[in-house]
């Protein structure tokens, strides 16, 4: 038995009201809200909080790394090793990117499925302002570890592609915008495709109606057609509040569908992007071990309002004016290598004679004065409290102010960081918070990779049936 | 914490300090030249040419002695120092020593800082190179922190608190109006302290001191010569200086109340001076007050008030100029701004002339013993430097 072991799904908390960009600019927008990678997050990042969220299953020991994104924060250089760093997964870990196109994701899947991988997949999907995209866009990812045995949740039981060249969309390197043909030849070229590739994958399992359908597409129209004609089985949750996640779109709809899935039943996932590509899963009994409370519909819940101007700042579409303050400087080579598990993983330090927790790590322990006897441990899971704190309005940041909170974490170890994802005016002493990876900030082209904290925020209880109510009433 | 001290055997016999301010016009050649040039000039008939060497603090406008050899064309040791914010107290406190040791006669401590050519809102410190996992948090957010632990610890609340801290800088530009030197010389109302626009936690614009250039300087010699240069020569009693172990930050039984690198300096300096009740023995204390409840802190840390009660004394005066013990009565950094490497010495020029009744209008009745206080760093994190002047000899 070959398939998914664990899975994970992460969504950014900020959400922008598509109808604040018509009231802008008189054009774009439309109903509902599309999900926004805060001013401190990338594809890098937010692939290494779907990735934690993934490590549920018996053991966590993927015998690969496999990255896709439309959006890579680096060229020439792969993504994917600073989410191997942040796993802190092992040297002998292979790691490599599928990037540039939305079909990068099935490679990434595929891959994975193949030796055992794990498969991430993040994307942050832009547009020019007032267009389709940047409405109907999304931020967020998703991460599916692969193996075999009685591990295995969702098993593969049929898988299918399908590829064909035309141009539908399209983007050169160094475009932010992509463009697209017109609607009606794509939607004309694709579903043959997609009805080709459901049909075989179905056939290699014998599944005439799969229980539950997932449908992802680069081709909006595409997606919403092919879905209809699977009926209930297939309603896309995620369009309507978070966008169309690009090459995140059908990871996060699977953890979602996964989420939902009883034993015995079948998930069948296709993708409809240069080509069509189908994976038939059947699930599990181990299924009883998914986690609760950190699911799509959870993470949706969690919604935090950004205003127009302030995504179109995260996003660099607003060159705002910065504070009299230098530049950040990017960091130097050498020193983050030699504290690449600090600065990746947030691995301190804890002194084996008094046990004294140390982050950053230290070689000269502060409560007994042993030199060179820690043992190294990672905070990055451990929850803290908030111990001081400073809203700060005169540093420099994207989004101002930045909030420094002295965190005291549970066990041990205190840490000054930035705070991320908080209402500045809502901080208070004693407030919990847990780690989260995030770029900090870009410097000379260089994407300066670390921790901050977050408030632990109580997911409400997801109330299912509202909204499946309220993403019907979108539609 | 051990040392000897050296107690009244070396003393300042001459000093120079440039007005502090936006100098637009200036370099920091110039503004070492005025330094070194007003303080030879204070001594009677010295000639520059008897320095056997100099002592330069500065901590960004050059490196290497030749920061200060260059522009005043000396061939000497010049030895180029930085530590932070007590980067010219440390100037003065290497260049004593080394008149203590024996090994020169004459020698000047210079401190100098070009701040305003960056450009930029505050104080930058060019990082050295890192691994870009230390937030960058602004001077003023990481000692805004010291406010809300204090109202914490000592049950004050947020209003109370807001009211010490704008009388401390009220009283600090109060007494820098009176002072020729200051960069800013005029009085500024509480309603307006308190009112102006917040910066980083609950500090105001009015709680933060100034970004200014600057320079001063010292000649310092063996105490038996002083008379030989002038009658009223300023003794060095104490100069202690702490880096701490930097683990407030990271430390979870840190509270932000204290700086115990002052309190051990302090304390040092203290002992090495023979003084046993600050409050009562020193006549003035010129106090790094960086921010309003820096100055707050120290008032505590210094042995000025006792803890927890450092609040209430700044409300009823005691450090005013006409206080029990004024602190900061030449303005502070507050008026002064805080040209890094010229501070540590403005200060002591403060001692020099309150000493030698060359205060003006903030003139004190007899003062025999002064302070001066440095702090570099953040709460938790930092390097204190304290010193102990006085006027007369101890028998």
């Amino acid at each position: 038995m070959n398939g998914i072991v664990s899975y994970g799904a992460y969504l950014p908390r900020h959400r922008l009201d598509r109808a604040a960009i018509r009231k802008t600019l008189g054009q774009g927008g439309g109903r509902g809200t599309r999900s926004v990678a805060g001013y401190d997050e990338d594809t890098t990042s937010m692939a290494v909080e779907a990735a934690r969220r993934a490590r549920w299953g018996a053991s966590f020991a993927p015998a690969s790394l496999q990255f896709a994104t439309t959006a890579p924060a680096y060229a020439d250089k792969t993504n994917a090793n600073a989410i191997h760093a942040a796993l802190g997964l092992a040297p002998e870990v292979f790691a490599d990117d599928h990037a540039s196109a939305v079909r990068s994701a099935i490679g990434a899947l595929r891959a994975a499925a193949a030796d055992g991988g794990l498969a991430v997949l993040a994307d942050v999907r832009l547009g020019r302002p007032g267009s389709a995209d940047e409405a109907g866009g999304g931020d967020g990812a998703a991460a599916f570890l692969f193996g075999s045995g009685d591990d295995v949740v969702a098993e593969i039981v049929g898988r299918a592609s399908v590829t064909a060249e035309f141009l539908d969309r399209w983007r050169t390197p160094g475009q932010t915008a992509s463009s697209t043909w017109e609607e009606r030849f794509g939607l004309g070229e694709y579903l043959p495709l997609a009805q080709q590739a459901a049909q075989r994958a179905l056939a290699a399992a014998g599944v005439e109606r799969p229980d539950h359908v997932v449908v992802a597409s680069s081709h909006g129209r595409v997606a919403r057609t092919v879905a209809k004609s699977f009926g209930d089985a297939a309603t896309d949750r995620l369009e309507p509040v978070a966008g169309n996640l690009g090459a995140a779109h059908l990871g996060v709809q699977l953890v979602d569908a996964l989420d939902r899935a009883q034993p015995g039943e079948t998930v069948l996932a296709l993708s409809v992007a240069d080509g069509a590509d189908a994976f038939l899963l059947r699930v599990t009994d181990a299924i009883a071990r998914r986690p609760s409370g950190q699911g799509v519909v959870d993470q949706l819940a969690l919604a935090a309002d950004v205003d127009y101007a302030t995504f179109l700042t995260w996003r660099g579409g607003l060159d705002r004016e910065p504070p009299r303050r230098p530049d950040p400087v990017r960091y130097e080579a050498p020193p983050a290598a030699r504290a690449a598990a600090w600065k990746f993983g947030f691995v301190g330090s804890r002194c084996q004679q008094c046990e004294r927790m140390h982050v950053p790590p230290q070689r000269v322990c502060a409560g007994c004065g042993a030199t060179d006897l820690m043992t190294a441990e990672s905070l990055a899971d451990v929850e803290g409290t908030i111990a001081t704190y400073a809203v700060d309005r005169l540093a420099y940041s994207l989004s101002p102010p930045t909030v420094t909170v002295a965190v005291d974490f549970d066990g041990g170890g205190r840490f000054s960081c930035e705070l991320t994802d908080g209402d500045p005016s809502a901080v208070a002493v004693g407030g919990r918070v847990e780690m989260t990876f995030r770029r900090m900030y870009s410097a000379q082209g260089v994407h300066n990779y670390f921790w901050k904290a977050r408030p632990v925020v109580a997911a409400p209880t997801a109330d299912e049936p509202a909204l499946a109510a309220a993403t019907a009433k979108e539609l | 914490m051990a040392s000897n001290g050296i107690r009244d055997r070396v003393a300042i016999v001459g000093m120079g300090c440039t007005p502090f301010g936006e100098h637009w016009g200036r370099s920091i050649d110039d503004l070492l030249i005025d330094a070194v040039k007003e303080c030879v000039g204070s001594v009677d008939g010295f000639e520059q040419d008897t320095v056997d060497a100099y002592w330069l603090g500065t901590m960004g406008s050059g490196t290497s002695g030749m920061t200060l050899s260059r522009p005043l064309k000396v061939d000497r040791p010049v030895t180029r120092v930085e530590n932070y914010c007590a980067t010219g107290s440390e100037a003065v406190r290497n260049a004593a020593y080394a008149v203590a040791s024996g090994a020169y006669d004459c020698v000047m401590a210079v401190g100098g800082e070009k701040l305003k050519d960056s450009g930029f809102s505050g104080l930058v410190v060019p990082p050295a190179s890192n691994d870009g996992t230390a937030s960058e948090p602004s001077a003023p957010a990481m000692f805004s922190l010291l406010a809300p632990a204090y109202c914490q610890r000592y049950g004050v609340s947020e209003e109370q608190l807001k009211e010490v801290l704008t009388r401390i800088a009220w009283k600090n530009h109060k007494n820098g109006a009176r002072n020729s030197r200051a960069q800013f010389r005029s009085e500024v109302s509480m309603e307006k302290i308190a009112a102006s626009p917040i910066v980083a936690g609950q500090l105001g614009i009015f709680d933060c001191s100034g970004v200014a250039d600057g320079a001063a300087a010292a000649l310092i010699v063996r105490a038996e010569d002083a008379h030989r240069y002038t009658d009223k020569p300023m003794y060095i009693k104490g100069l202690s200086f702490v880096s701490g172990a930097a683990q407030g930050p990271v430390d979870p039984g840190y509270d932000f109340t204290s700086f115990g690198e002052v309190v051990m300096s302090a304390k040092d300096a203290y002992r090495q001076a023979g003084i046993e009740d600050p409050r009562r023995q020193l006549s003035l204390a010129e106090v790094h007050d960086c921010f309003t409840p820096t100055e707050l802190v120290l008032m505590e840390d210094l042995g000025f008030s006792e803890r927890g009660e450092g609040w209430k004394d700044v409300q009823a005066g005691t450090f005013d100029l006409d206080g029990e013990l004024p602190v900061n009565p030449d303005g502070g950094l507050k008026s002064f701004g805080h040209p890094i490497g010229a501070s540590g010495l403005r200060m002591l020029f403060e001692c020099w002339s309150q000493f030698r009744g060359e205060a003006g209008d903030r003139q004190l009745e007899r003062p025999e013993l002064g302070l001066t206080h440095n702090l570099g760093g953040s709460p938790g994190a930092c390097v204190s430097f304290v010193s102990v002047v006085g006027s007369e000899l101890d028998v």
